[in-house]
């Protein structure tokens, strides 16, 4: 079996298991890639995932870079294809169940009992990012910046960019 | 869609508009595009109320793959049938791929800057209070929860604590905390 057919094959199978985003999945695909097929280094690995959180876009991307790293765009063809295909399909049919059922008790009853859920997962995620390598600096830079995404509309793209300042030049 | 949103709630044209909307969308997003989609959607296109935004959020979240891509292949899918859902999607990711793949090429050369270091870390603070920021946006949402606000925090909080502060796997944490939470509204729900 060619290479570029097991990777399909192996993203393929990860897809379905990858709830709460692609990310959940990465330490299989570390073993896969890394230690099992030897494609790519440690090195490879952890800078995919760094450049997809540091680019605009969603993070699954990071997904398309390991193909790339592994394969060239043929491998991205695979990790990707094989990443996205199960679940957007999934997802489809799913909403579409959903919302032609969105009056019936138990589909009403997932939307006020997830909602709690989703908000907390948003705090966690803060959370979890805020508490990587933390100083004081960090920790007051995500403050004031939740403070001012919670109260006021000042654009997102500036507060990222003052970030990007604040850090370039060495204050945190 | 409920039906307590606002007033003027609005739609997309077409599936273009779904395309560049969420590219416009996606280049805004640095370390994660939640933030930025709850203020384009709901607040600057007004196509979705704040109650229709966790609706399918939850959904996007307690199905595997990426939210984000769920989300815009839903939002797209509502709108606009499966050709919605295609043009959210691939606006979503076509240029951002371009993008990381560019920077793939270039990475090797500025991954030791010190100054590169720096502002990726201050970015990473930064997108973690538009998270943080966002999920407070959010919140009143929960006023109109059949569960009732106090029980809405109560359950936020034992999510937050299973994911943030012990690291539970997120599938325990919705078949958990999510299962009795459904249950509990299920129970408060008139019979359909």
């Amino acid at each position: 079996m060619s290479v570029l057919l097991a990777l399909f094959l192996s993203f393929l199978t990860l897809s379905l298991l990858a709830v709460g985003g692609a990310i959940t999945v990465a330490p299989e695909m570390h073993r896969l890639l890394v230690d099992e097929m030897h494609l790519l280094t440690d090195a490879q690995f952890n800078a995919s995932i760094a450049i997809a959180q540091a680019a605009p876009g969603p993070n699954v991307l990071f997904v398309a870079i390991l193909g790339y790293q592994a394969a060239g765009l043929m491998g991205v063809l695979a990790t990707f294809g094989g990443i996205m295909l199960p679940s957007t399909t999934l997802a489809l049919a799913a909403s579409r169940w959903g919302h032609a059922r969105r009056h019936w008790r138990g589909v009403l009853a997932f939307k006020a009992g997830m909602a709690p859920l989703v908000i907390a997962l948003m705090f966690a995620t803060g959370w979890i990012l805020s508490s990587h390598e933390p100083t004081w600096g960090s920790i007051l830079l995500t403050l004031v910046a939740a403070a001012i995404v919670w109260l006021t509309r000042v654009h997102l793209l500036l507060l990222i960019g003052m970030g990007a300042l604040i850090g370039g030049m060495g204050w945190l | 869609m409920s039906t307590d949103a606002l007033p003027a709630l609005s739609r997309p044209h077409s599936p273009r508009d779904l395309f560049w909307s969420f590219t416009l969308l996606a280049l805004q997003g640095f370390g994660g595009v939640i933030a930025v989609a709850q203020r384009v959607l709901c607040e600057d296109k007004r196509w979705l109320s704040k109650e229709d935004f966790l609706e399918l959020l939850a959904a996007s979240q307690v199905l595997p793959g990426p939210n984000i891509c769920n989300l815009a292949l839903m939002i797209g899918d509502r709108f606009h049938g499966w050709r919605g859902a295609f043009a959210a999607l691939a606006g979503m990711m076509s240029v951002p791929l371009l993008i990381v793949l560019v920077l793939t090429e270039g990475y090797a050369m500025f991954a030791h800057n010190a100054m590169v270091a720096g502002a990726l870390k201050g970015m990473g603070a930064v997108s973690a209070g538009l998270f943080i920021g966002t999920a407070l946006r959010l919140a009143p949402a929960l006023r109109g929860n059949v569960l009732g606000f106090g029980l809405c925090v109560t359950l936020a909080a034992a999510s937050f604590a299973a994911v943030a502060l012990l690291s539970w796997p997120l599938v325990w944490v919705i078949l958990g905390v999510g299962l009795v939470a459904c249950v509990l509204a299920w129970r408060r729900l008139p019979a359909s």
